[in-house]
């Protein structure tokens, strides 16, 4: 919450100044993109927490943690990513079914390991502008664990502020979901068909 | 007294062509590929692989969680700290021969606290005073020096590493100062702690753990990049601090993400 009175607050001084001085502009709005990405990921992270602290069955934890996916992350970007050179071949019709494939593939994947979350929390500390993109710095603190490092990515590129990639102790989920994607289009032949029928119960 | 002298010129020549191994890591560095893989013995590897797994599923796996299931907690975690502090004094050495002053003070510091306020290492007390570990090892020091990573290496028993790690694994065994000051049994003991400790580990990450080696399509390129990735990270992180070489992580998807 005192992250949104933030933003208003910045948001309102942002437009005061950019009516006051426009060569200002550029500048304020690269900054306000940091500020937007924090702000993305402070949401995500209430939301995470939010879920595994809710009490639910696995299942229903699962559902939330799909629409919370859906919502900030970029998905198509992400499946297409992890697709890799099969995503330039595809049809239309195929890489939509392909993302949404995706989508329940990977919040099932990553879902599935919330129990290890649960009585833990992550702390965002930092945020900072890095070539064409927002990097956020966050600290996961787990029961009985040494405390780690996760790092978001995140992109206005597809006209909203959305995440894209995470990474984790210097593990890249692009990088391996590239992998994982690429080993079982593999073992299918390169039948994309096939892969996309085959993830709704991966 | 002979006895002794020639164990300990054992241990010396043991040293010797460990250092040398490490000396000649410099003429095979090797060329890596676009996307930070460099895998020439990846034929091997892959059957190295296969049998690391076989012997996960057989017997790494099932005692680890005998051992789970068995052990207490709290004993779990005075096997972890002794298994830590007897790491301690190797990780100095390193420290030092990494020119790292501030981490050879604080592990110097850990050791003896530890050994004193816990009860000879029982209790890690340096932790809960705010010295943290600090662990690293002679494949850090290598790259401390300069030493290129070198070709991935699957190790029977021991799993992923590099070349460059699988020569600083074999200098740390030998020249650990533990086996140098402790008797025989002693060492001895102390190695089976460490194997227990790597057991505990192995059921406290299980999940992480089962997830790459039997859930992924590929379970050979996934711990690949795994490893590769949190190794580089780690030395990254501990060298300059800066949470710099991140960039190297960066992949952009909104740029032709698939260009080959």
């Amino acid at each position: 919450m005192p992250n949104d009175t933030h933003l208003t607050r910045r948001g309102l001084a942002l437009a005061l100044a950019s009516g006051l001085a426009l060569a200002g502009l550029p500048r304020m709005a690269a900054a306000l993109t940091v500020d937007q990405a924090r702000s993305l990921v402070d949401k995500t992270v209430a939301d995470i927490n939010a879920i595994i602290n809710s009490g639910k069955s696995e299942s229903a934890m699962l559902g939330d943690f799909e629409k919370l996916f859906s919502r900030y992350a970029d998905v198509p970007t992400i499946a297409r990513s992890a697709l890799g050179p099969t995503a330039r071949e595809a049809s239309k019709a195929q890489l939509s079914g392909f993302t949404k494939a995706f989508q329940g593939y990977i919040s099932r994947k990553y879902g599935r390991r919330f129990r290890e979350f649960v009585g833990g929390r992550i702390e965002v500390s930092d945020a900072r502008e890095v070539k064409s993109y927002v990097e956020v710095i966050s600290t996961a603190f787990l029961q009985g664990e040494s405390p780690f490092e996760v790092r978001w990515h995140v992109s206005d590129k597809s006209g909203k502020s959305l995440f894209f990639n995470i990474i984790i102790e210097g593990v890249n989920m692009l990088a391996s979901e590239r992998t994982e994607i690429g080993a079982l289009l593999d073992q299918r032949g390169g039948d994309l068909d096939q892969l996309i029928a085959d993830l709704k119960s991966l | 007294m002979c006895q002794m002298k020639s164990s300990s010129a054992a241990r010396l020549t043991r040293v010797a062509a460990a250092v040398l191994a490490a000396g000649l890591l410099g003429a095979c560095a090797g060329t890596t590929a676009p996307d930070g893989i460099n895998d020439p013995f990846e034929n091997t590897n892959r059957s190295i692989h296969a049998f690391n797994r076989g012997l996960d599923r057989s017997v790494v796996g099932p005692a680890s969680k005998g051992f789970g299931a068995v052990v207490p907690e709290p004993a779990k975690r005075v096997i972890g700290n002794f298994a830590n502090m007897l790491d301690l004094p190797g990780d100095i050495v390193n420290n030092i021969l990494q020119l790292n002053i501030d981490d050879a003070a604080t592990n110097a510091l850990r050791l003896g606290v530890n050994l004193t306020m816990g009860v000879g290492g029982i209790f890690d007390a340096a932790t809960a005073l705010g010295l943290p570990s600090q662990s690293t090892d002679f494949g850090e020091t290598l790259h401390v020096w300069g030493v290129g990573e070198g070709p991935y290496l699957e190790i029977p028993f021991a799993g992923p590493s590099t070349v460059r790690d699988a020569a600083g694994t074999l200098v740390d065994l030998a020249t650990n100062p533990v086996t140098f000051v402790v008797p025989e049994r002693e060492a001895f003991a102390a190695n089976a702690l460490k194997l227990l400790s790597r057991l505990r580990d192995r059921d406290r990450f299980a999940a992480t753990v089962e997830s790459i080696l039997y859930d992924s399509a590929d379970s050979y390129a996934q711990a690949r990049l795994i490893f590769l990735q949190n190794r580089r990270f780690q030395l990254g992180q501990t060298d300059a601090a800066t949470g710099a070489g991140t960039e190297t992580d960066f992949i952009d998807p909104y740029e032709d993400p698939y260009a080959e």
